[in-house]
Formats: C-alpha cells, sequence, structure tokens
C-alpha cells in the first residue's frame, strides 16, 4: 500500500540551528508509527515540522501524494489533525464545543454546525467513551478527560494522518490504556494513520506496528518493534548507564547492590521477582538460583543479582549445576526459599532448601 | 437576551435623551422622531444636541465593547482592551498631535481625518506592543506594558496640550478628559460609516475566533490561517478603537467591562453570540454612564472616563479573583 505520509529528506530545526537532517518517515493508512527516543532528542520537532507549525530546514513533507507546503489551511485540515501537548485553556467552552472546534474545515462562514456535523461529534465523544463529559465545562475536568475530549476533536476532524505528541504522557494508566485503545481503533476501523511520540515503551512496544528512535541528533534506528525493543538498543538509544531495560516486561530495572551475595534467594515460577526487587530496594547484595533458564525470574535475576545460577530448561538439574549452587549459598549468610513445590526436576532446589534451612541460624530477613 | 439588550439600549436612550439641564417628556422624543410639529426649542434640545450625542455614545460604546472583545481573543488575556494596552493613548496622541497641527493652521480637522490619524496612532501603539509581547509571554507584565505606554503617551500629549494655543486648549482639554459631548449628526454619520461596517467583517471573523479559543496550534491545524486571522484581527480593533478615540477621547474600562458581563450574562463566550452582545451592550452601558457623567453635577460634566472607571475597575478586580480561584481549583 502506498505510504500516506512521506517525508523526503526533511531536515528540521528551529531558528537557522537544523537539529535532525535526512528525515525519510513513512506512514501508510492503517499504521502506527511511532517515535521514542531521550528528552529534547527533537521528537517534537520532528511532529512540528511535519504539521506545518515549523518551517521545514530542507527536504519535502508529502500528504496523500500532494506536497504539504502546498496545500491551504483547509486542505491540510482536512488530511491532518492534531493533539499535542500545549496547554489549553478555553474560556467557557464544554468538552462538546472543544470537539466541535474540529468541525471547522467542513462548516461554511459563520461555522453553523449541519446535522452531519453534529453527529461526526455525538460519534467522536462515543469513540473516546466521553459522551458522559459532553455538556461538562473543559476548563473543569481532569487531565486525563481532556485528552480524550481533545482526541475527540482530533478525530472529529475526520484526517486521514493524525499526529499525536506525547498522547499518554501526564495520564493515569487507565486512562493511558483507554487513549491507545482508541488509536489502535482507529488505524484498524478507519484506515488512519497514525504518527506520534510516546515516553512509555510499554505501551509503545504494544501498540506500534514501526518505532522509529531518535537521539544524539539522528535518527538511530528503526524497525519493528522486536527489533527495537531489546535490552541493548534501548539501553544504547537512552544512554543507560545504571540499570537496565527487560524487553520480556517491557520495564526497567534499578542497578543490582554492589557486591558479594549476602543472601541466596532459592526462585522460579515468577515468585522470586517480588523478592529481588526487595533485596534490591534494602541494598543487599544476593544470589538467585536455581533457575529454568526459561524461568519468568530469569530476566529479573540477570538484572537485579549479583550472581544467577541457570539450570536448562525441561531437563532435570544436573548434579554440577547443584554443587555451583551450593557452594555460593554456603558463602552467603541467609537463604530465602520462595518455592512451596519444588516437582520432580526441582530436586536440586529441594535439597539447597533442605540445607538452607539447616544453615539458618538465627536472624531472618523478613518478607 | 438579545432582545433584552436591546430593549434596555433604547431605553437608555430615550431616559438619556430626555434628561439634561431641561427636561423633556418622552412624548416629545417620539414626536420629533416622528416628524410631528412642535415647540421649536425642544425640537432643537432633542434633535441637534440629544439625539446624535445618545447616538454616539451608544455607536462607540458598542464599537469600544467589541475591540476589547477582540483584543482579549488576540492576547488571550482577560483584561486585555484598548485602554490597557496604552492603543487608546497612542490614538489620543496622535491626534492631539494633529488637532494642533490643523488648529495652528486655521484648518478645521474633519471627521475622516481624524479617525485616520486615530488610526495611524492606534497601529503605531499595536505594533510596539506586539513587539513587546513576543519578548514577554506573561499575561500581567503584558498588561504593565501597555499602561505604561499608555502613560507616556497621555504625558506626551499633555505636554503638546500645554504648548499648544490658548484658544486650542479649551478644546484639547475636553476632548483628552474623554466626553461625548458636542457631537453632530455629520460625525454620527461618519462614525456609523466606520463601525457598522467593520462589525460586519468582526461578526465574519467570529468563526476563526471561535477555535483560536483553543490556541494558535489548535486553530491553525483546524485550518485557520492564523497569520490573516491576527493581522485582521487587529487590523479591527485597532479601528475600531481609533474611531472611539478621535470622536470622544480615551474611554476607559468600558473595554473589559462589558465582554465579561455579557459573557456572563449569556452564560458563553461563542464569538458569534458575544459580538452583537458586546455591541449592545457596550451601547447601554455607555448610554448609561454619559447620562450619569452629564447629571451628577449638572450643569457641569463629569469626564465619562471617570464614570466608566467607577462602573468598569469593580468589574476588572472581580475578573482577577475570579481567576486566582479558577487556577487554585
Amino acid at each position: 500500500m502506498e505510504s500516506y505520509l512521506k517525508t523526503d529528506h526533511m531536515a528540521v530545526g528551529y531558528g537557522k540551528m537544523v537539529l535532525l537532517r535526512e528525515i525519510c518517515l513513512h506512514v501508510r493508512p492503517g499504521e502506527i508509527v511511532t517515535l521514542i527516543g531521550p528528552n529534547g532528542a527533537g521528537k517534537s520537532t520532528i511532529l512540528k515540522s511535519i504539521i506545518g507549525q515549523l518551517k521545514l530546514m530542507g527536504g519535502r513533507v508529502y500528504l496523500g501524494g500532494s506536497r504539504a507546503e502546498q496545500l491551504t489551511a483547509k486542505e491540510r485540515a482536512r488530511r491532518v489533525s492534531v493533539v499535542m501537548t500545549d496547554r489549553v485553556r478555553p474560556e467557557m467552552m464544554t468538552c462538546r464545543d472543544v470537539v466541535a472546534a474540529g468541525r471547522y474545515p467542513y462548516t461554511g462562514r459563520l461555522g453553523i454546525l449541519s446535522g452531519k456535523d453534529r453527529a461526526a461529534v455525538d460519534e467522536a465523544l462515543a469513540l473516546v467513551q466521553g459522551t458522559d463529559l459532553a455538556d461538562m465545562e473543559f476548563q473543569k475536568v481532569s487531565d486525563g478527560q481532556k485528552q480524550k475530549i481533545l482526541l475527540a476533536r482530533a478525530i472529529c476532524q475526520e484526517p486521514e494522518l493524525m499526529v499525536l505528541d506525547e498522547p499518554a504522557t501526564y495520564l493515569d494508566i487507565r486512562h493511558k490504556l483507554e487513549l491507545l485503545t482508541v488509536l489502535k481503533r482507529l488505524a484498524g476501523e478507519k484506515k488512519m494513520a497514525v504518527l506520534m511520540s510516546l515516553h512509555e515503551l510499554d505501551m509503545a512496544q504494544r501498540i506500534s506496528d514501526y518505532v522509529v528512535c531518535t537521539g544524539g541528533g539522528e535518527i538511530r534506528c528503526w524497525g519493528r518493534p522486536e527489533e527495537i525493543f531489546t535490552s541493548s538498543v534501548i539501553g544504547e538509544l537512552y544512554g543507560l548507564e545504571e540499570g537496565t531495560y527487560l524487553p520480556e516486561y517491557g520495564c526497567l530495572e534499578f542497578p543490582p547492590p554492589k557486591g558479594k551475595p549476602e543472601v541466596f534467594v532459592i526462585g522460579g515460577q515468577g515468585k522470586g521477582i517480588p523478592v529481588y526487587r526487595r533485596l534490591q530496594r534494602e541494598g543487599i547484595p544476593f544470589a538467585a538460583g536455581i533457575l529454568y533458564d526459561n524461568d519468568m525470574d530469569v530476566p529479573a535475576a540477570r538484572a537485579l543479582a549479583a550472581e544467577v545460577i541457570c539450570a536448562e530448561a525441561f531437563e532435570p538439574i544436573s548434579e554440577e549445576t547443584y554443587r555451583r549452587a551450593e557452594a555460593v549459598m554456603d558463602s552467603c549468610r541467609q537463604v530465602i526459599c520462595c518455592l512451596d513445590r519444588f516437582g520432580t526436576f526441582g530436586e536440586a532446589n529441594r535439597r539447597l532448601a533442605e540445607r538452607g534451612r539447616e544453615k539458618m541460624t538465627g536472624t531472618k530477613i523478613s518478607l | 437576551m438579545f432582545v433584552f439588550l436591546a430593549g434596555a439600549v433604547l431605553a437608555l436612550a430615550v431616559w438619556n435623551i430626555c434628561s439634561g439641564s431641561v427636561a423633556v417628556a418622552p412624548e416629545d422624543v417620539f414626536r420629533t422622531l416622528a416628524g410631528k410639529e412642535m415647540d421649536v426649542t425642544v425640537r432643537r434640545i432633542i434633535w441637534d444636541l440629544r439625539l446624535p450625542r445618545a447616538a454616539a455614545a451608544a455607536i462607540l460604546g458598542g464599537a469600544l465593547s467589541v475591540s476589547g472583545f477582540l483584543l482579549q481573543t488576540f492576547f488571550a488575556n482577560p483584561i486585555a482592551s484598548p485602554f490597557v494596552l496604552g492603543i487608546s493613548s497612542g490614538a489620543e496622541l496622535a491626534v492631539s498631535f494633529l488637532m494642533i497641527a490643523c488648529l495652528g493652521r486655521g484648518t478645521a480637522v474633519s471627521s475622516l481625518t481624524m479617525i485616520s490619524g486615530a488610526f495611524a496612532g492606534a497601529l503605531a501603539a499595536t505594533g510596539l506592543v506586539l513587539l513587546l509581547s513576543g519578548r514577554v509571554k506573561n499575561m500581567a507584565s503584558l498588561v504593565i506594558c501597555g499602561v505604561m505606554m499608555g502613560y507616556i503617551c497621555s504625558a506626551v500629549t499633555d505636554l503638546a496640550v500645554t504648548f499648544a494655543d490658548d484658544a486650542d486648549i479649551v478644546n484639547l482639554k475636553s476632548w483628552s478628559m474623554g466626553s461625548f459631548s458636542g457631537i453632530s449628526w455629520e460625525n454620527v454619520k461618519v462614525m456609523a460609516a466606520v463601525v457598522f461596517p467593520a462589525l460586519i467583517l468582526v461578526f465574519f471573523l467570529s468563526k476563526p475566533m471561535s477555535v483560536y479559543r483553543l490556541g494558535e496550534v489548535y486553530a491553525e491545524t483546524a485550518g485557520v490561517n492564523v497569520r490573516r486571522f491576527r493581522t485582521e484581527l487587529i487590523l479591527l480593533s485597532s479601528l475600531l478603537s481609533a474611531c472611539v478615540v478621535a470622536f470622544a477621547g480615551p474611554v476607559s474600562f468600558v473595554g473589559i467591562a462589558v465582554p465579561h458581563l455579557i459573557k456572563r450574562l449569556l452564560r458563553s463566550a461563542e464569538p458569534a453570540a458575544v459580538i452583537p452582545g458586546c455591541f449592545l451592550g457596550g451601547a447601554a452601558f455607555c448610554l448609561l454612564c454619559d447620562r450619569i457623567a452629564r447629571t451628577l453635577f449638572a450643569p457641569a460634566e463629569v469626564s465619562i472616563s471617570s464614570v466608566t472607571a467607577v462602573f468598569g475597575a469593580p468589574v476588572v478586580i472581580a475578573v482577577m479573583a475570579g481567576r486566582r480561584k479558577g487556577r487554585e481549583m
């Protein structure tokens, strides 16, 4: 399918300063493309240049085959609508009024809404589940509700491309999820092309068809979320020096406490994660074992533990692995066992736990 | 609501015409208007003095409050108005120079020349305010800049008046205080010819104005040609306030107070409703204030600004207090 939005060697910046150059973005109808990257990397600058708020410093922007600069304001408005980060404080406007502002390119000289316009407003309100808000004053609703209404405004402008700058920032998790669900529906059902910037990596990973990374004055890399959301790409993009990005959970872990392991944690089946995090918070270095290498505890253990003892999945734990774990455990002053069942293959962990119980004297870390 | 406002304008106009050093019965006013036979003195008082004055108060009051509303939209600032931003004072300065120059040469100044002069002055002042507004984003600082500029212009005007010929001073002095007195039918015709077409143009801006309330970015991406819209807005509001200054001198607070009262009254800030509402409301407000200015210490007249300030300033204070509360919420 032909791309709806195309930027051809676009260069963007403020005043005379070029911030990023050689940008060639493509967004097809029904596709969600997300810009990620550190603060100040130029995500907003790219978006503002595409919607015509900033003058291009070079190259071209095509919307549906025609050059964006050659379109009149009205033609452009029928093709692209936006949700930006600018604070909106309209005086005495109900939420419905704000949404209805999106009908601007369709109404006549005096802006009187026709039946069709009103239907479009109602439909947009229903789509964002904002029908209840319609008659409330915009200034008096919460940030999450405001964002919903601004999205409805952008929807009822009936664009082919929607551009959103950090639409989920400042929203609680429920509103984040609802907002992005609506975007997914717009792309799926209305075949809208969506281009946005997001700081929420977990959301970006799930919602995007393509991800573009900006950082260090250039487009670092781009690709499918599977290619981008890896520990190394994200770590490098944001310059993570402390802590780790875990693509498996789509979240960040703090750096592990420094030093030799003091506590041995017998984990598995996800039960280790809360214990690892607790120990990290308390600043106690620990060892984690024996984990099957496909266990969901493994990524967290690798990020947080001083030492991790893994065993091959779907196989009984070998004597050699057990010996290694035993040696590490013996150097620790304490053992925590998160498991209550070990199973046939988990025999080694049962032995470890028993040994640990014998070894434990007096003090126990309460968890 | 509009019917109510229009009724208020009419009633106040009649009341205004009836009262004064010579009291006139309302029937006489209607008989004069109907062109019936009656006492010549009464007819002259009504037709030549009070009627044009009332018409001027209504038209200029309306123009001033619409101009204030435009500026409030433009600067997204609830206390912007031609007076506060120094635009009136700029126009005043230009007009007083013009008057001194012409009177010095012994030529009379025509209404149109006055308006053009005032318009030029208003535009110059607006340009300066715009330059400043690019630098100061803060709402309060913008207003302070405007007020300061107003003082500078007024001071220069005062100087000019002081150095003017004795004969001119009386004229200039009363004009620079702000008053609707001494307005002829000729003046009314000219002001109507300027104000009403301008108002129609303003009304056609109500659609972009409505979207502009969401800010520049949303207006532009919704299809408003923001650059053109802003230019039109500023030209029209300068023209309207220039017209007021040319005929009545600087009149304070109408431009802030009336739009706010009208928005409260209509419970809406939709420009398509507020613009006509402002015109009618401004007309009623100025008729009321002019009537008070004329009769409070009759036969002496109080300057119109003194009266409008008494009514208008509390409104501004209330608005500021209301905003503070709104922000805390």
